[in-house]
């Protein structure tokens, strides 16, 4: 790339503050091992696509990040913090657990708007309810973030009459209304049909641009490229392979990686 | 919506000939004329109809949340005796749930001189807290079931989401589950409703006036058997149809 963008492989001094700090997570279902010690590092506006075939463990390592899985073992810090667990992985204080929740907000694959409630009431919901913060101002923040992922005129709108795309952008407003640190979005546009991903990739892509720090599960491997600054691929539990998105899209290293690029382009 | 114009079918018109036939004949060769006499009894029955319908409603769905709660997701010590209430509760008739409490409770109490000379005497000593109490039992047994299929019925990403935000279990509870599971028994209530308006004469059994108890009170005053009969009926699907009117307009209010 000619300007200096964001992907510039060149080493240069890095002052920015870690925001995701995972460190040889391990995490098994009964007798299955899904990941097989992970690590994993994001700074402050970092977007690192982690990509990998169905069943390699890329949910997982994104849920087990929030504790909404309980690793097996490993440590997660957050903006510095490290989630205190038991001896069983379990978060320790469920009070540090809930706090560091409330600073990454996740964008599920099946968009989980809450359904008894309209799109508007979504968006105002965790700031209301969680971090306090008075109703009129939540509002008139839930009003300008529906507007910028081009939903203004259907806050009032059921999330059951909405479409995928529609439904997703509003769990992207949800998700920027608690001003989070860090992005999760776990494979936003796979239940998607397929004339409805641009308008959901769109956002994404502006987000990016602004800085936002994300972590994005994906298969969309072109949006990948265009919108990492780093690219994970996972391999059975394992990381296979990682790097600036041109050189793992572009000149693939492991054998594996490159059949997984030729099977899914 | 039920339209003027879709009324005035041939088939519909004749239907509603018929009917109206029919309560003018019932209005002019039937016996009314002890109306007058019993309308201050019927009104004082109706009343108590009405309330003890809808105070062991609401405490009963109140008792039926944790009931409900309890089995779908509480530890053993408190899923066992939860289900095992429902289970016997839903498994004896309530007209012998009633006499228990009545006769079994109601002759227990005058043998405790210090619950004799409580403040609560004078309620202990009267029918009704007999009747509430076991209707308002009732009605959690059976809700309490409904309630736990409601609450593990709620999708599990729905709840997971507020998670995911650092909600905390209880603002979780409050705002995203018990909403959403009676949203999604919503239907299933508004009939267990009417099931309880239609439970309600049982309590004529252990002496209290409801209207049925009246109906049954101009039978053995005046030996007219049918009219009173027909007005009762008359009067219950009133009520039912302003309960189903109710929960209907619930129910438009909350789409899924």
């Amino acid at each position: 790339m000619p300007t200096a963008a964001s992907a510039d492989p060149l080493p240069e001094p890095d002052t920015r503050a870690e925001a995701i700090h995972v460190e040889d997570l391990h995490k098994s279902f009964g007798s299955l091992e899904v990941l097989k010690g992970v690590s994993l590092k994001a700074k402050k506006g970092d977007v690192v696509a982690i990509i990998g075939g169905s069943g390699s463990g890329k949910s997982t390592m994104l849920r087990c990040i929030n504790f909404l899985e309980t690793p097996s073992s490993g440590r997660i810090v957050i903006d510095g913090e490290e989630v205190k667990v038991n001896a069983d992985g379990s978060p320790a204080d469920r009070r540090q657990i809930e706090r560091i929740r409330t600073r990454l907000a996740m964008v599920f694959q099946q968009f989980n708007l809450w359904t008894h409630r309209t799109l508007l009431e979504n968006i105002i919901e965790v700031p209301v309810y969680v971090l306090k913060v008075p109703r009129a101002e939540a509002i008139a923040q839930a009003k300008v973030l529906l507007d910028r992922v081009g939903l203004g005129d259907k806050i009032e709108t059921f999330p059951a009459f909405l479409s995928g795309g529609q439904q997703q952008r509003g769990a992207i407003a949800r998700a920027l209304a608690v001003d989070p640190n860090v992005m999760l979005f776990d494979e936003p546009t796979s239940a998607l049909d397929p004339e409805l991903v641009g308008e959901v990739l769109t956002v994404i892509r502006d987000l990016a641009a602004e800085g936002r720090t994300m972590l994005l599960v994906t298969h969309e491997m072109k949006f990948a490229r265009e919108v990492a600054n780093h690219v994970v691929y996972l391999f059975e539990g394992r990381i296979e392979e990682q790097g600036p998105p041109a050189e793992v899209f572009g000149n693939p290293q492991s054998q594996r990686l490159k059949q997984f690029l030729s099977s899914v382009s | 919506m039920t339209t003027l114009k879709s009324l005035m079918i041939p088939h519909r018109i004749v239907m509603m000939a018929l009917f109206a036939a029919l309560v003018l004949w019932c209005a002019v060769t039937l016996r009314w004329d002890w109306i007058p006499k019993y309308t201050p009894l019927a009104m004082q029955g109706l009343w108590n109809t009405i309330w003890i319908m809808a105070v062991t409603t609401v405490l009963g769905f109140l008792l039926a949340v944790p009931l409900g709660l309890a089995q779908a997701i509480g530890p053993w010590y408190l899923s066992i005796p939860a289900r095992s209430f429902c289970t016997v509760i839903r498994g004896t008739p309530l007209l012998l749930q009633i006499w228990l409490l009545y006769y079994g409770l109601g002759s227990l109490f005058p043998q405790f001189p210090w619950i004799r000379s409580s403040e609560l005497w004078p309620y202990l000593r009267q029918a009704w807290p007999y009747a509430v109490l076991a209707l308002t039992l009732s009605y959690a047994g059976y809700e309490g079931e409904v309630m736990r299929g409601a609450f593990s019925g709620v999708a599990k990403g729905q709840l997971e989401t507020a998670k995911s935000f650092g909600m905390r279990r209880f603002t979780m509870f409050r705002r995203i589950w018990l909403p959403q599971a009676i949203r999604n028994v919503l239907p299933t209530l508004g009939g267990e409703t009417i099931l309880q308006l239609k439970a309600t004469p049982l309590v004529a059994t252990i002496t209290v006036i409801d209207i049925y108890a009246v109906s049954s009170r101009v039978r053995s005053d005046t030996f007219i058997v049918y009219e009173p009969l027909l007005l009762l009926a008359v009067i219950y699907m009133v009520i039912a149809g302003l309960i189903t009117l109710a929960f209907k307009r619930f129910e438009v209010k909350l789409p899924r």
